[in-house]
């Protein structure tokens, strides 16, 4: 009976070896194979001890050829493990790395999202002769070996929400939240609160967590990852993989191919090589703390060594966060610095913080995302412009104080006292009159200036102006030089008359003047005919979008893209005027690889960031295009998210006021962070605005969705954006929301 | 008074030609492009599930440097591409491309129906229900079992809270078809019953069974 149990768990072995191997050829698997089938033709007439004797050899081979195996393993493989069913999940972990835990709000399949999991949980330790229980908060993906209901770890935005709910708890009750990310993306639907809008919320509110984050990321799929990945301390498990895109997806844009055709699984292990996916390429970028090997071809739930490892771990990594902000530490931060692995056990750490540590904690967390990626673009600046143009930024700094935080703060007070003394004044004044005001005659006439009548009472007065419209466009698009008609796709339905290129793309703005369809502009026209004639000074050009990860042929297309559009990256940063409000933009704009956002765009837009609150000015982020992450660059370019989003949090949190303008078609990973966590987002009419485009949603929900999906006004329906302006009146909405939302305080909150 | 039509006549004569011929003509004027399509070629008409799949490109009509392309709206096979106008300029409503389209079994009955019943359409849009009397005996034993007659109150319309009575004018007969749902509004002019002579029903039955069974749909 035990023999045969035992020959069963070796079958087991075997599959799970060929899954992981993907029906690759290998001469130790076959040696594997080989070895079974001739046991279980002997096994008849072998005795019950000879019996025994060849499965514990065949065992042996089984533990030394694993081993083998293991350094065999390819960036693929990795894919294969953490995508398989006995991959270790995370109720495995709180079963054996916790020493309780109670699930909040979910059983199995009755849970607003399956695939997220939460549970209050606890970690006895020793202090002395004492039993500390320190409690934690367990966030992340389940993916459940299997189950169909957990949707493979794919979390829906309502189950983000769910994340960030208790995160928030978390923070309340002052507890440590350790994440597990296992997830292959999140489920890319944009009902409320919508795939990308959550991720983005998650982002931002996690970046001001006054508690620490721990994440351990075995499956880190994109968006989903970022989701509760945010984190102090990032650890990676050594067989997982974290990356921009799933491999089948980067495979399926680089070879073009169309909606349900296959790609070749040769070409799907090559982007997984060359997207740098593995828990070694993310350590050596500097995207993970550290590495938490796995036993060999991957951690399984039978593997009890490796939770004592990972417990040993993820104590070790919170103590450290909380001995790095704390104020009284002494030899213990020394002590921690040097601890071995799994010697968690020698020395307590108490799991508290007061608000002084918090606010190192909320730093250190800014600065630790703010140093990565610095490698991953290229600054051609020569080292004098660089030094001048920090020195500038410092001087920017010193005026800004000077002027906002203490003239300001001192010339408040003065006019608060003025205003107080005057209105005092004026009501002595008041009483002092009131025996003159008896005597005056209450049914003489009142003598009103004619003219000032006049102004108030007439509705217009065309010879100051009030009739007349400012005609004509400073920048006109080069297509309104083309002599043809164009048709409007609202033709059909609303019979629009074809309409002459050069009235459409000059006079007309590109709207359609029957129905109002917004064709697609370039970014120049918005540059040219929003921001005040002449007010527009560029900056930080030098920071050039390069290869980090030296992705084949990729070179090349970013040349072509320079060349193109005369400029070396995605993102321009300006600063500009609307009818003389000064403020700091940057645009994002599709001409140049889609729009996509690598690590040079990321740096413009967090030095932009950096520029608009030095100087006290309101940040204006106009999204003329964004396709997403640029996938070449892989984590480089995915670390954006949280790294812009943690800037965007400093700029609003000094007070800053923050708008996203969108036009044409803004899509995933910077809608999902530092795009989607504005209060104050608006589009053109032009917008299409989503998570995943309509061929990746068919693809990963199986359901087909309505051509106008992700158009502006469904965004506007489901609350993603704020408001639909007309693209002939950016300029006037711009300098209203200017005025409205950022008011007299303008310039400083 | 309903017509009586023979209504085996009527299966006949669609046997005879089991397509409509749709002729694709130039909305506008313009220079012609046919695009490679022959008699005989299948095309596609407008697919999807939303429609946003356009059928089979026809031809290009080139009018001020715009190309406008011209999709085959229903599945069919070429009958006739007038290849003589290629590279010509024509007047709107020139016939360029005839697609024969093959009925299937639900068109064909469509097609008999609309001809032998006698459709009582929706005077405004609305939601529609039958009065109570009448709506338990069609659940209980079904439309047929209605017998309808000029003034009968048969309906009442339902919109934005307000309902009213509708008298049912036209033949007397029974009810053959509903075509609303209760919970539904229905545009205005579209069909609510279709009515036909009491005798008539077992006819249109058999011939409707008949198209079920044995008409043979066409590529």
């Amino acid at each position: 009976m035990e023999i045969e149990k035992r020959v069963v768990e070796l079958t087991d072995r075997l599959n799970y070896i060929k899954d992981i191997f993907g029906g690759r050829e290998n001469a130790n698997i076959a040696l594997m194979q080989a070895r079974l089938a001739e046991f279980s033709s002997r096994e008849a007439a072998a005795a019950p001890g000879e019996k025994a004797q060849m499965v514990r050899q065949i065992e042996d081979l089984f533990a030394f050829l694993e081993n083998k195996l293991d350094s065999e393993l390819v960036p693929m493989d990795m894919v294969r493990i953490v995508r398989h069913p006995a991959r270790v999940s995370l109720k495995d972990i709180l079963e054996n790395v916790y020493d309780n835990y109670t699930e909040i709000g979910g059983q199995d399949e009755y849970s607003i999202d399956p695939s997220m999991l939460i549970a209050r949980a606890y970690i006895t330790r020793r202090q002395g002769d004492r039993v500390v229980n320190q409690p934690v908060m367990v966030i992340g993906q389940e993916k459940g070996h299997g189950q169909e209901f957990r949707n493979g770890g794919s979390v829906k935005p309502w189950g983000n929400a769910k994340a960030l709910q208790y995160m928030k708890v978390a923070e309340t009750e002052r507890i440590p939240i350790h994440t597990y990310v296992f997830t292959p993306g999140a489920f890319p639907v944009e009902d409320y609160p919508g795939a990308a809008q959550q991720i983005a919320r998650n982002l931002y509110e996690m970046g001001g967590l006054r508690v620490p984050v721990v994440s351990v990321i075995s499956e880190g799929g994109s968006g989903g990852a970022e989701a509760i990945g945010l984190s102090d301390v990032r650890m990676m498990l050594s067989r997982g993989y974290y990356s921009v895109i799933s491999p089948e997806g980067a495979a399926a844009i680089e070879s073009g191919i169309r909606q349900g055709q296959r790609v070749v699984p040769e070409l799907i292990a090559e982007c997984a090589k060359r997207l740098n996916i593995t828990a070694a390429d993310n350590l050596r970028m500097g995207y993970v703390d550290k590495v938490l090997e796995e036993p060999a071809l991957g951690a399984r739930p039978h593997h009890y060594d490796f939770f004592k490892t990972l417990r040993q771990e993820v104590i070790q990594a919170t103590d450290q966060v909380f001995l790095g902000i704390s104020g009284f530490k002494l030899f213990r931060a020394l002590v921690a610095s040097r601890r071995k692995s799994g010697d968690s056990e020698s020395m307590f750490v108490r799991w508290t913080l007061d608000d002084a540590a918090a606010d190192r904690l909320v730093w250190k967390r800014y600065c630790k995302y703010r140093r990565m990626a610095e490698t991953a673009y290229r600054d051609g600046r020569p080292s004098g412009e660089r030094i001048a143009s920090r020195a500038k930024s410092v001087l920017w700094s010193g005026y800004s104080f000077i002027r906002y935080d203490f003239l300001r703060k001192h010339t408040k007070n003065l006019a608060k006292a003025a205003g107080d003394l005057e209105a005092e004044l004026r009501l002595v004044a008041h009483k002092l009159m009131a025996p003159l005001r008896k005597t005056r005659d209450k049914n003489a006439p009142v003598v009103c200036d004619p003219a000032k009548s006049r102004m108030l009472t007439e509705l217009s007065q065309p010879e100051q102006g009030a009739c007349l419209e400012e005609f004509g466009w400073s920048y006109v698009s080069p297509k309104a030089a083309e002599d043809r008609a164009v048709t409007c796709p609202g033709a059909k339905t609303y019979g629009c008359p074809d309409l002459w290129a050069p009235d459409l793309y000059g006079d007309f703005a590109g709207v359609c003047v029957n129905c109002g369809h917004h064709f697609p502009m370039e970014y120049q026209w918005v540059m040219g005919n929003v921001f005040d004639p002449g007010s527009i000074v560029d900056y930080d050009a030098d920071i050039e979008a390069g290869n980090p990860l030296d992705y084949p042929g990729f070179e090349e297309k970013l040349e072509a893209a320079k060349k193109k559009t005369g400029l070396k990256s995605g993102c321009v940063s300006i600063d500009a005027k609307i009818e003389g409000i000064k403020l700091v933009s940057t645009v994002l704009y599709s001409a140049f690889r889609g729009g996509s956002v690598g690590a040079a765009e990321g740096e413009k837009f967090i030095r932009a960031l950096a520029r608009a609150r030095r100087r006290h000015y309101p940040f204006l982020a106009y999204v003329h295009g964004t396709a997403g992450i640029r996938i070449q660059e892989s984590l480089n370019g995915l670390i954006q998210m949280p790294r812009v989003t943690l800037a965007v949090r400093r700029y609003i949190e000094a007070g800053g006021l923050y708008v996203v303008l969108y036009d044409t078609n803004s899509y995933a990973g910077p809608v999902a962070s530092f795009l989607g966590c504005s209060p104050y987002q608006f589009a053109v009419r032009s917008s299409n605005i989503g998570f995943a485009g309509p061929g990746v949603i068919r693809e990963t929900t199986g359901v087909d969705i309505p051509p106008d999906y992700h158009q502006a006004h469904n965004a506007l329906a489901r609350g993603h954006i704020q408001g639909i302006w007309d693209r002939r009146e950016i300029r006037k909405n711009l300098k209203q929301v200017l005025l409205t939302i950022g008011g007299r305080n303008l310039y400083y909150r | 008074m309903l017509l009586v039509i023979d209504v085996k006549a009527l299966l006949e004569n669609i046997k005879a030609a089991p397509y409509e011929e749709i002729v694709v003509a130039a909305p506008h004027t313009g220079t012609v492009t046919f695009a490679g399509i022959e008699t005989g070629a299948h095309v596609t008409g407008i697919t999807g599930a939303f429609g946003e799949k356009p059928g089979t490109l026809l031809a290009k009509l080139t009018r001020e440097n715009n190309d406008k392309p011209l999709f085959a709206n229903a599945k069919g096979v070429v009958g006739v591409v007038h290849r003589e106008l290629e590279g010509r300029f024509v007047e709107a409503g020139t016939p360029l491309v005839v697609i024969r389209h093959y009925l299937s079994k639900d068109e064909v009955i469509a097609n008999i129906l609309q001809k032998v019943l006698y459709l009582f359409c929706a005077p405004e849009r609305a939601k529609y229900y039958f009065i109570p009397s009448i709506d338990k005996k069609v659940k209980a034993s079904g439309p047929r079992s209605v017998t309808v007659k000029p003034g009968l109150e048969l309906f009442i319309v339902s919109r934005m809270k307000r309902e009213k009575p509708l008298l049912y004018e036209g033949p007397e007969g029974i009810i053959y078809a509903v075509y609303f749902q209760h919970d539904q509004n229905v545009d205005q002019g579209a069909p609510l019953v279709g009515v036909c002579p009491a005798d008539q029903t077992d006819l249109i039955q058999d011939v409707v069974n008949r198209v079920r069974t044995d008409w043979e749909e066409k590529e």
